[in-house]
């Protein structure tokens, strides 16, 4: 039976994806966008928690890879807009074209990233945010420069290609990756990373490697979420792109706990919809941000949920087996 | 010749206002070691305070029309008065914000600093509650700081060398340059800088040896916002409009002039204030000015690779 791992491990994909076919077709028209954005925020917060979570950097560049593959695919889904493959029905032509589009926006993401990331993971801490926001900041410069990506205006008429389908792969794809990556040896090199740099070190982790690693891998699919918004609002601009957005992102990753993926997860959903609904007081928004994030450090620093997943709390455990004496808690 | 000699002028301009905000990042980096991203706002706040202060005492556009001497008294006035509230608003940021997280991860510090920092920008660009006798918070839109003091331009400067200069440039520049002074002053002759110096060298042992370290902290805060309001007038005066995120950009630049300096030396943040200014204008004057942001952020990241500890600081070794 060789076969079965394959199948097990696309498994979620194929239970996934009618489920989330039925929930857009289910979903009111109003709410399509708002759950787009949910999916979107999912990403971007779980692939954030790979770097700032699992690894213990703290990055706030997150949403200058985010405009370069948001860019990348609204560049090729532009030109080959029109185009149809051949071989191909016209509705599967173009999922094609979107799926080479997303995979192109990833890739342009984790160069971008291997890029930023080798020279400026060699600082820690607080040094890390800022070259990481500078990067960012140049990035979204850059772009804003160019006359192919249209300066500042951006590009606009994209095709709406982002369906609640693609949005909740992706999302499900992310949270897939970072819980196969937390559970491998590649995982346990990370969080060695993230709870002593110099001990890791000397046993021999290659901290560098790995923490470059973990930026690419979170580039990459921040690359992905800023494709997946470009073609849900039909738009790519780099006023898209600014360092709030980054802080945004942050934010939900500390509301959830730097570490907990399903943390990520709830907090995304939560402050997704809870501030959208409450949009006529938009302006407050950022207010309310602000005064979360400061409450939050002074009452309870660790986030929702810590390092820990929603199936470790109390009330999913106590049908488990205890842990044997001694043991550690998984992290 | 013209053209360098102006850029030389427009960069010292440029840079006294980064080396003044940037003092307040390197003197909290020194004690706190955290990097105070709200301090960027409290320059913003200063220059809001300076508006507030005129519009209230009727300076400027808001009534009294004054002579040569007059206006500069008000000017002094008002940026003694901005420079008080905004020494008290960095009191309560450090008293009410950072001091709780003090025992905490570092990480902690600096996540509450955005915090903080998007509180002002954001609260300030809340639609007005109050409005009498002045209307704040002041809204998203531009607001336009009154003239404290006439703009002259400098003939004298024009037909000489053809720099075109004016009284506020040689006012703001005298400005940074006396309170860099005092600073200066402060830090490295009284009993105050003493303590402040022994804090940011090791603020345990300090506090063993009966140093009140909590007031150390709390008045380097002071002092630090007090430079960034100042620095926010003189930047208002020059070019009038303002607005609640029109600190951001200052304050990350004058954070990079810290590192450059190496951050937690008095004088590397003046250097580097300067240096900083200077190398902007010039990239950008001779080349595409619309990458005048990226310039400062490549020099951050040239500095990190380079010299991580910057032009003044000091080499620190990694201990386990």
């Amino acid at each position: 039976m060789r076969a079965w791992p394959v199948v097990k491990s696309f498994l979620p994909f194929l239970i996934g994806a009618p489920l989330f076919w039925v929930f857009g077709e289910w979903l009111p028209g109003a709410w399509n966008l708002i759950f787009l954005t949910v999916f979107v925020n999912i990403v971007l917060a779980v692939s954030l928690n790979v770097v700032n979570g699992f690894t213990g950097q703290f990055s706030l560049g997150h949403a200058g890879f985010m405009a370069v593959g948001a860019y990348t695919a609204a560049k090729i889904t532009q030109s080959m807009e029109g185009v149809q493959l051949s071989f191909l029905p016209a509705y599967a032509s173009d999922h094609v074209v979107f799926a080479l589009a997303l995979a192109a926006s990833m890739a342009t993401a984790a160069l971008a990233g291997l890029l930023v990331g080798l020279p400026s993971l060699r600082l820690r801490g607080d040094y890390l945010a800022i070259v990481t926001l500078g990067f960012g900041e140049i990035i979204r410069s850059i772009i804003e420069n160019m006359k192919a990506l249209g300066q500042a205006t951006g590009l606009s008429g994209l095709p709406p290609r982002t369906t609640m389908t693609w949005a909740g792969l992706c999302a499900l794809g992310t949270i897939v990756m970072a819980r196969r990556l937390a559970t491998s040896t590649q995982g346990r090199a990370l969080f060695a990373i993230r709870d002593d740099e110099v001990a890791a070190e000397a046993m021999g982790v290659d901290t560098t490697g790995y923490k470059v690693r973990a930026f690419v891998i979170s580039s990459a699919f921040a690359g992905l979420g800023g494709a997946l918004v470009a073609h849900a609002i039909m738009l790519c601009t780099p006023k898209m792109f600014t360092f709030v957005r980054s802080i945004e992102v942050v934010i939900m990753i500390v509301l959830g706990g730097l570490g907990s993926i399903t943390g990520s997860v709830v907090a995304a959903v939560v402050l997704t919809v809870g501030l959208e609904s409450l949009r006529e007081f938009q302006s407050f928004r950022m207010v309310a941000y602000a005064f979360l994030l400061i409450v939050l450090m002074l009452t309870r620093p660790q986030g929702l949920f810590g390092t820990h997943e929603l199936w470790d709390l109390r009330i999913f455990k106590k049908r488990r087996a205890p842990a044997p004496a001694g043991a550690k808690e998984a992290p | 010749m013209t053209e360098f000699l102006q850029h030389l002028a427009n960069g010292l301009s440029v840079g006294s206002i980064y080396a003044l905000i940037a003092l307040g990042y390197t003197m909290v980096y020194g004690v706190l070691k955290l990097i105070n991203f709200a301090h960027g706002d409290v320059y913003m706040v200063g220059a809001f305070a300076g508006f507030y202060l005129a519009q209230v005492a009727g300076i400027g556009v808001y009534g009294v029309e004054a002579s040569g001497g007059a206006q500069l008294l008000h000017a002094i006035l008002v940026t003694l008065g901005a420079m008080a509230i905004c020494g008290l608003l960095g009191y309560t940021i450090e008293r009410f914000a950072y001091r709780p997280l003090r025992h905490r991860a570092r990480l902690t510090s600096l996540i509450t600093a955005i915090g903080v920092s998007l509180l002002l920008e954001y609260g300030f660009q809340l639609k007005p509650w109050i409005t009498s006798p002045i209307e704040f918070p002041p809204g998203p839109t531009f607001r336009v700081f009154p003239t404290l003091v006439e703009r002259v331009p400098l003939e004298g400067a024009e037909r000489a060398v053809g720099v075109s200069l004016s009284n506020l440039d040689v006012y703001g520049l005298l400005v940074a340059v006396i309170l860099m002074v005092v600073l200066q002053w402060i830090v490295y002759r009284t009993k105050f800088g003493t303590a402040m110096r022994a804090v940011s060298f090791d603020w345990q042992t300090a506090g063993l040896m009966g140093i009140p370290v909590n007031r150390v902290i709390s008045w380097t805060f002071v002092l630090g916002s007090a430079l960034a309001a100042a620095a926010g007038i003189i930047q208002a005066t020059s070019r009038p409009k303002i607005e609640p995120l029109f600190g951001l950009m200052p304050g990350l630049k004058a954070f990079v002039a810290a590192v450059l300096g190496g951050i937690g030396s008095v004088p590397g943040a003046m250097v580097g204030g300067l240096v900083l200014g200077l190398a902007e204008e010039y990239v950008a004057g001779y080349t595409d000015s619309s990458y005048r942001d990226a310039i400062a952020f490549s020099v951050l990241i040239l500095v990190l690779l380079v010299r991580p500890s910057g032009l003044f600081g000091r080499v620190t070794q990694e201990k386990v």
